[in-house]
């Protein structure tokens, strides 16, 4: 076996070495009741070819779709260079970089990460640990509740994803934060109901979405000020690639932001591996969760990169760590370097140009064809947007339709059987719009 | 991997102008991002690099050189399982079929996904002799996590609500109890007896009826096999609590011993230890949870599910303990683990733990005569070394003697990974190895002599370990000016 | 050898308090420093805040260790050690002339249940 090497005249040795005279022997003091007498049920052993088929066997059974849909995973091109640089083994099999002197390859490439995290959310620090937007969002709720001390209640508007609210709702009844649902007031965040409970004093942190899961980008002008006048913090939830032309976290006045960067160059890969990002300030940077690299110098004074601020973490902490985080999201933060790196603000700015064209284009065909109307026609939205679907098929139906016809469109909107939310990137052509507006009919 | 003559950060390398990507031009120039209200626009671009392609590939190609990885060296990494990453599984995983697929995608153009999730699950279920595996939690510590929101769900279903302490042995990894209050339990800890074993009358004065269950690893952090586990199953069990299995240790044990036959009811798997997935400088990685028959009902949204007919389908139900990942949970390191389950099969699985044993216990008879052995006995899948012997520089009570970090910075300077070190806490020097299974007798000799070889530096030349490394491309850091200095951006 | 210093009263948690009247000076001993390493960080309460025997009112932070501080009295915190947030590392250089927090205390009987010198040297061994 290619991943085995012993050889006979190996096992004897090392047998003869330890002094036992089998590999059975080596489990001399596991209760025989305990052992499991058969071989596993599970396949033979394969040949690389015969893996090979199977695996692309199973790809063969999904079929790649023209994407028109987002909640949460966009459809952003990977230039070429960085699965180039990914596949380059000193850095995909490596363990997290606790040796330092040997891991400055890793260290430095997620120093660069957290400064243009940093810089993208306007925050002052950002760590490179979460694994997606949900748990980045949940991570943040505890954030909030430990920076607070004695305040139990976030809040949290549902003008987030439908997939974030689960995760973060399954982290609040676990953890026993008082988590507050606040409903949505027609697409947008309900301020005068959030400013009606921030009035109790109670709340530790407030929870929004930005563009939010019905695409439209919100105002959050004198939001923060709210927040903050009552002590609570202000947690901005955004689509990391949306930053290159959204006012940032940061500009709004937001303590933590968080949200998934799987839109700055990470493959869909149906769902993972995918980066959460959480930045926040100087302030609450003892509170924030999570592996964090730190600039320093070594032994003869030359500039160097450590993990540092461990005594936050979990394998210190223990019981009293308020994460327990262990991953650094190491080889997805070099996605993320790579992919900045390589746009730079002038060309995440394009992207977004370019998807914002896409789907106003997008839109306005689709409401031409007489059968939909736009959910929120006063509000702005970047590349995503809700429309009401008005022909008696349903959007179910609808979207099985185009699925055969190659396309995914959307996703629904549970609570609404007739809404569909819509996206469209800079990968989509104008032939693809037009086979779409085709296939409707 | 020598590497000094490259050290710019990519900010070092930008210049206004520059630009490293080529996008198509914007057909639809009517709508522009100028359009959205001044109000919702970032004010000021993001100072971001501007640097060619070829300077972005340099970079980070430099910047690799810089790293240790599997590829490079052997990694005697204690409690990490670092073995080999195969090839086939990357090119196999980065499939467009794979790839491209998008998480919202109808269960009906996703049938390959499904199925090879629902095939890992299966053969998950039958090497861990348990019911179930979810894949959707994203890391062995979300994987916790997500095992024990399962045993609170449990008890909440019963009406059990005041079952909120949790028992974790004191050597156990300090993920255990930082999982465990994130899961709002209380920790209570048991003590170990001297031979790093849970001691049971420890164990019987916390049981009671407000007790959720146990946390464990077997073999312990010190690669001792518990072998009383049956009784502190039933021991748990009769209170009314779980038994967890932490599945960091699982390696040795594949096919020779299930967590599940040893009395465990829920488990987590770490794809990235045992089933060969890159650890990737620390993630991605996958932290599957398996449980026992009738716990089945609380695992997180979505599972996947069988039909009939032979397709699957995406199921949500209220019973569940919640959802923990957006969907379902890092398919790209499941895809990779696939591909290990298939090259290894029924036949090699369970060579992977024995040899895994063999290599282990290799070392440690090889190396006691130069480091403390605090136990004993035979290992299973690692040891821990209590620092080097009095006779080699290690004597504590000489105020110039050769630590654990001395020895683990000199392994670098040979081109080795250093051990896991100062872990467990229940020896002031420990030195934590585990070969794996993936390295030849000729690479753990090797190793083997230069240990050697810096015991008896140790002895002769204790500066040059203090000092060391003196090869790597960068020397010992200073780790309290990193603190506070407290630089994390450029 | 950790020092100790005779007149103060000290905690099986290693911190001390010397008391001037109806206040008490808490720190952690030269014996915690000692153990800690390079003090990096002092989580310290605000003033006013109440501090109860036997609960943790804060953390003193070392590069690869935390250390929760448990207040050995009751009471109300009336100043915090201001130097220390700028400087932790005073700690390390003298441990019982930095104080960490000043607390007006509620119930003086409470320090008949701390150790004195002699007693907290032989526990330190």
């Amino acid at each position: 076996m290619k991943y085995l090497p012993h050889t006979p005249s190996d096992l004897e040795e090392m047998l003869r070495v330890i002094g036992v005279q089998s590999l059975d022997e080596l489990y001399a003091e596991v209760p025989e009741e305990l052992k499991l007498k058969r071989e596993l049920n599970i396949p033979a052993a394969m040949s690389e070819i015969e893996v090979r088929r199977e695996l692309h066997a199973l790809a063969g059974q999904n079929r790649q779709l023209c994407v028109f849909a987002g909640a949460g995973a966009y459809d952003h091109y990977t230039p070429a260079v960085i699965p180039y640089i990914a596949s380059r083994s000193e850095f995909s099999t490596s363990y997290t970089p606790y040796q330092a002197e040997i891991s400055q390859g890793t260290l430095q490439y997620i120093f660069e990460y957290q400064t243009m995290m940093a810089r993208l959310t306007g925050m002052d620090v950002s760590n490179a640990s979460m694994y997606d937007g949900s748990t980045a969002t949940a991570e943040a709720m505890m954030m909030c509740v430990a920076a607070a001390k004695k305040r139990n209640r976030v809040i949290i508007s549902e003008t987030c994803l439908p997939a974030i609210l689960d995760v973060v709702r399954t982290y609040a009844k676990f953890h026993g934060v008082d988590l507050v649902e606040l409903p949505a007031a027609e697409g947008r965040t309900d301020r005068a109901a959030l400013d009606r409970l921030l009035e109790a004093d109670d709340v530790a942190g407030v929870i929004v979405a930005q563009p939010n899961r019905f695409g439209v980008v919100e105002d959050f002008t004198g939001l923060a000020d709210n927040c903050h006048s009552h002590k609570a913090l202000l947690v901005i939830n955004t689509v990391a690639s949306a930053l290159g032309v959204l006012k940032s976290p940061g500009e709004w006045g937001a303590d933590i932001a968080c949200g998934d960067a799987q839109s700055l160059g990470i493959p869909l890969s149906y769902g993972g591996p995918y980066i959460g990002y959480l930045c926040t300030t100087n302030a609450l940077i003892r509170k924030m969760p999570g592996r964090l690299v730190g600039q320093t110098t070594d032994a003869d004074g030359n500039r160097c990169f450590v993990l540092t601020m461990q005594a936050r973490e979990q394998h210190i902490r223990r019981e009293k760590a308020t994460s327990n985080i262990c991953t650094a999201q190491g080889f997805m933060c070099l996605y993320v370097a790579a992919y900045l790196s390589l746009m730079g603000a002038e060309g995440l700015r394009q992207v977004n140009d370019h998807s914002y064209a896409a789907a106003h284009h997008l839109c306005d065909r689709l409401l031409a064809t007489g059968k939909f109307e736009l959910r929120y026609p006063e509000l702005p939205f970047l590349c995503e947007f809700t429309l009401r679907y008005k022909e008696s098929e349903g959007v179910a139906a609808l979207r099985d339709r185009l699925s055969d016809a190659g396309f995914l469109l959307g996703v629904p909107v549970a609570e609404h059987p007739d809404e569909i939310i819509i996206a469209a990137t800079e990968q989509r052509t104008p032939e693809e719009i037009e086979r779409l507006i085709q296939s409707l009919s | 991997m020598n590497n000094t003559c490259y050290g710019k950060l990519i900010f070092e390398l930008s210049k206004p102008g520059r630009r490293g990507y080529s996008l198509p031009e914007n057909p639809w120039t009517a709508y522009s991002t100028s359009q959205l209200p001044e109000g919702v626009r970032r004010q000021t671009a993001a100072q971001l690099p501007e640097v060619d392609e070829m300077a972005v590939v340099r970079h980070y190609t430099n910047m690799s050189n810089n790293n240790f990885g599997v590829d490079t060296g052997f990694y005697p990494l204690g409690s990490c399982t670092m073995k080999y990453n195969p090839k086939i599984n990357e090119e196999l995983a980065n499939l467009p079929g794979f790839t491209a697929l998008h998480p919202a995608q109808d269960e009906r153009t996703v049938q390959g996904a499904l199925a090879l999730y629902d095939k890992v699950q299966r053969t998950l279920s039958e090497i861990a002799g348990l019911s179930e595996f979810t894949l959707n939690p994203y890391a062995g510590a979300h994987g916790e996590l997500t095992g024990l929101m399962v045993i609170r769900s449990y008890h909440l279903s019963r009406g059990d609500h005041q079952r909120v302490k949790i028992i974790v042995p004191d050597s156990a990894h300090g993920t255990n109890p930082a999982s465990a209050a994130v899961c709002g339990l209380q920790i209570v800890e048991v003590k170990s007896t001297p031979q790093g074993t849970v001691d049971l009358a420890s164990l019987r004065e916390v049981l009671g009826d407000d007790i959720a269950g146990m946390m464990m690893t077997n073999p312990n952090t010190l690669g001792i096999f518990e072998t009383q586990i049956p009784e502190i199953a039933a021991l748990v069990h009769e209170c009314g609590g779980l038994m967890y299995y932490d599945g960091a240790n699982l390696n040795p044990m594949l096919g020779v011993c299930r967590p599940g036959d040893m009395g465990f009811d829920v488990m987590h798997i770490n794809l990235h230890k045992t089933f060969s997935t890159p650890h990737g400088g620390g993630g991605p990685g996958s932290g599957p949870v398996g449980v026992r028959k009738g716990l089945e009902k609380f695992l997180p949204n979505p599972r996947v599910r069988r039909d009939e007919d032979g397709t699957y389908h995406l199921e949500h139900t209220d019973t569940a303990l919640g959802a923990v990942s957006a969907f379902l949970g890092n398919f790209g390191i499941i895809v990779r683990a696939y591909c290990y389950l298939l090259s290894m099969g029924r036949e090699y699985i369970p060579m992977a733990g024995k040899l895994s044993v063999l290599n282990a216990n290799y070392i440690k008879e090889r190396l006691k005569e130069y480091y403390n052995l605090p136990i004993e006995g035979l290992c299973k899948h690692e040891f821990v070394f209590d620092g080097l012997r009095p006779e080699y520089g290690g004597d504590h009570h000489d105020p110039g003697h050769v630590t654990t970090l001395d020895v683990a910075k000199r392994l670098l300077d040979y081109g080795y990974h250093a051990p896991t070190i100062y872990f467990p806490l229940l020896f002031h020097e420990s030195m934590m190895i585990e070969p794996t299974e993936s390295e030849t007798k000729e690479t753990l000799d090797a190793f083997i002599d230069t240990m050697k070889r810096i015991a008896i530096e140790a002895k002769e030349q204790p500066e040059l370990l203090h000092t060391a490394p003196h090869h790597t491309p960068i020397r010992r850091p200073d780790d309290v000016k990193a603190v506070k200095a407290a630089k994390f951006v450029f | 050898m950790a020092k100790v210093i005779e007149g103060l009263y000290y905690s099986e948690s290693h911190e001390y308090v010397r008391v001037e009247g109806n206040i008490g000076y808490v720190g952690i001993t030269d014996f915690a420093q000692d153990q800690l390493g390079n003090v990096v960080y002092v989580d310290m309460p605000e003033v006013d805040d109440e501090v109860t025997a036997g609960e943790d009112f804060g953390a003193v932070e070392s590069v690869k260790a935390a250390s929760d501080l448990i207040s050995p009295v009751s009471g109300t915190v009336v100043e915090i050690n201001e130097a220390l947030e700028e400087q932790p590392e005073l700690i390390n250089q003298d441990a019982f002339a930095n104080w960490i927090i000043k607390v007006e205390l509620a119930d003086p009987e409470e320090l008949k249940g701390l150790m004195d010198a002699a007693t907290y040297e032989t526990h330190c061994k």
